[in-house]
């Protein structure tokens, strides 16, 4: 059964048409990996679905259980239960982590006494124990980042996680780790959308099923089988 | 309720003022010296419009409540204000002291047992004046009365405000408040507070400053004196919320000794114009100050405020640190003063002043002047002008926070190196105060 359905989604950014005709869904519960050379519209995808102001919606529709995404503005998104992990989150200053995740745990609904009581766990479990009173990403190097987004999504437990290249710039050690929560996540019943173009992170995952995007739409779709075509032939050797 | 309204501000008045103070015949002469300085000098010439203040159209005095020493004896009107402030609630848990005052007279005083037997005085400032012959040599000494207009005008109708008097050695380590509160229609204040901190003595005084809307405007003239004498600490907090009928125009000066510090941290979130400019003048070897200010200008808010340091001492130290919010059509102005003498080898001072616009009619500007009459210093200033950053508030958004929780948030963490030093509950309180207003903007 398919928690998000996009259907014949075109996205303008300024005039310039930057996907067109994508369609795909995602299954409950499972991993999907969304692939495709620098420049393909993997991140605009994920921004446009999170509801970027930069990122026009022109034709298309995407539906979250059902519910019409694009009617929601970004907060009602992440509400109702569509997360992004960033790929360059921002440097907020002044704010502590711990203070942002307090009140984006109630705005999911988590009471303050859930959210005391998951927060030291999920800190520990991404190794950011250290983070807690820091202030959110600022000064964090390319992998805290990665491992901060992650804490954010593996607390507030969404219905479906996009993970915009949550594997760029980590270490081997990150890495192992980031599959585990990912994995976790997923067996709680959150469906993952992972952005990546390098099939490292993929080997470690149960991917369910592996979407490629080229010049803005999806070209192939196929199991877990593409990802290692794709480390073969490369992106244009897949072209179906 | 005594009530002296004045047609004209004239000697009459500021004579019949001081008989029905009862003064000593020195502080009458004060007050008619200061009445013809206000007469000569001119309104300033820098800053915002002042031309909408009628100084001829005011209540210079108004007593509408008699003192009492247990809150539960105050008016309900009056006691239920000072409880939504939270005030008695605070005396309990976390003060060493507390002045509150309506319109021109103190309502309300207490001190801690502890301290008043170590010698603390913390008394209204109309007692001091007839009961302790020394306040003849400070009063007004800091801030003489040629300084500007409104420093003149204040030591003409002053009445009100706080005497505090720590020995040499004694460390007050809980804060001492004071509460002003205009109530009155139409009435000014004029509080007067003069604080001295003998060698090694250290403390924190904290003011709160509000008042109910009215149509009228209003004029809230205070005076801060402070000496800090050899190695003495002395932390000034004023936190005012004034209603926007209001202009505050403040007179704030302080005098450090050798070795000793004094802070300014001033949050301004109301009035309709507020002129205020902390000032402290670092007179003995190794003294130090900090200056810390907020302000948030909301809709038809002039805030000028700005901080000076004088180094006249050799190896003095500033900071001086402001952040500026502005909302609205809204006018939020810094002005950063810096002066290193010629004897002041060996000083430093840092100003960093930082505005946060955030909409298109907001104005803001920022008159940084650094002026060193030696070679031996360390001078540095960093200004900073922005909006909200769009990529900052998707981001919160996309985590579930609705506009105004990420607005606030952002604001929150620009301000936060101010926030942190203001005692706990203000700093929730002014969290408070930028989350309803964004609501309403955005809402």
């Amino acid at each position: 059964m398919s928690v998000l359905e996009v259907r014949d989604l075109h996205v303008q950014v300024g005039d310039k048409l930057i996907l067109q005709r994508v369609t795909f869904s995602l299954e409950r519960g499972k991993i999907h990996a969304l692939m495709g050379p620098n420049g393909s519209g993997k991140s605009s995808l994920a921004l446009a679905l999170a509801g970027h102001a930069d990122y026009k919606v022109v034709r298309g529709e995407a539906r979250l259980d059902g519910q019409d995404l694009f009617a929601l503005p970004p907060h009602e998104r992440a509400r109702a239960g569509l997360l992004l992990a960033f790929q360059y989150p921002p440097e907020v200053e002044g704010v502590k982590l711990r203070e942002f995740l307090r009140l984006a745990c109630g705005a999911r609904g988590l009471g303050f006494c859930e959210f005391q009581k998951h927060f030291p766990q999920a800190l520990a479990r991404l190794s950011l124990t250290d983070f807690r009173d820091r202030e959110l990403n600022v000064g964090f190097s390319g992998g805290e980042k990665k491992r901060t987004e992650l804490l954010q999504l593996h607390l507030l437990r969404p219905k479906v996680a996009i993970l915009d290249e949550p594997d760029s710039g980590v270490d081997v050690d990150a890495l192992r780790l980031i599959a585990g929560v990912i994995e976790e996540m997923a067996e709680w019943g959150t469906t993952i959308l992972l952005i990546s173009h390098y099939p490292r992170l993929l080997e470690l995952l149960p991917v369910f099923r592996v979407h490629v995007l080229l010049g803005g739409t999806i070209v192939e779709e196929g199991g877990p089988e593409l990802a290692r075509r794709i480390e073969e032939e490369g992106f244009e050797g897949v072209r179906g | 309720m005594r009530r002296l309204a004045v047609a004209r501000l004239d000697r009459e008045f500021v004579e019949a003022l001081s008989h029905e103070k009862g003064e000593p015949a020195w502080m009458r002469e004060h007050r008619l010296r200061c009445l013809s300085m206000f007469e000569k000098l001119p309104m300033p010439k820098f800053g915002p419009d002042l031309s909408d203040l009628d100084l001829h159209d005011l209540t210079y005095y108004a007593r509408p409540v008699e003192p009492v020493s247990r809150w539960e004896d105050l008016p309900e009107e009056i006691r239920k204000t000072f409880q939504a402030l939270g005030l008695p609630e605070a005396e309990q848990k976390a003060l060493a002291g507390v002045g509150a005052q309506v319109d021109s007279e103190e309502v309300y005083r207490s001190l801690l047992e502890d301290l008043r037997k170590k010698g603390v005085i913390f008394t209204s400032m109309d007692r001091a004046v007839r009961e302790y012959p020394w306040v003849r040599e400070h009063f007004m000494k800091v801030i003489p009365p040629e300084d500007n207009k409104f420093a003149a005008l204040h030591g003409a109708v002053w009445s009100g405000g706080t005497c505090i008097w720590v020995p040499e050695g004694v460390e007050v380590e809980v804060p001492l408040q004071a509460y002003y509160r205009m109530q009155t229609e139409g009435a000014g204040q004029f509080e007067h507070t003069l604080i001295i901190a003998e060698p090694g003595s250290s403390l924190h005084y904290i003011e709160g400053c509000s008042a109910p809307r009215y149509s009228r405007l209003s004029l809230h003239a205070g005076m801060v004196e402070i000496i800090a004498k050899e190695g003495a600490r002395v932390r000034f907090t004023t936190i005012q919320n004034w209603s926007k009928n209001v202009y505050n125009l403040n007179n704030k000066r302080a005098w450090a000794y050798a070795g000793a510090s004094v802070d300014w941290v001033s949050g301004s979130l109301g009035s309709r114009v507020t002129m205020l400019y902390p000032t402290t003048v670092l007179a003995g070897k190794g003294a130090r100050t900090e200056n810390l200010s907020f302000t948030f200008a909301q809709e038809g808010m002039w805030l000028d405020t700005g901080a000076r340091a004088i180094h006249r001492a050799p190896d003095t130290a500033a900071r001086l640190v402001s952040r500026s919010v502005v909302q609205g059509k809204a006018v939020s102005v810094f002005r950063g003063t810096v002066h290193v003498g010629p004897e002041a080898r060996g000083a430093k001072a840092h100003m960093e002043c930082s505005t946060l616009l955030l909409s298109p009619e907001a104005k803001t500007d920022t008159i940084p002047i650094l002026r060193t009459e030696n070679d031996e210093v360390e001078l540095g200033h960093e200004a900073t002008v922005g909006r909200v950053s769009q990529e900052q508030l998707f981001y919160l958004m996309s985590r579930g926070l609705d506009e105004s929780q990420a607005l606030s948030l952002l604001v929150n963490g620009f301000v936060s190196p101010i926030l942190k030093e203001i005692p706990l509950e203000y700093a929730v309180e002014l969290r408070r105060l930028l989350e309803m207003s964004f609501e309403r903007a955005t809402g």
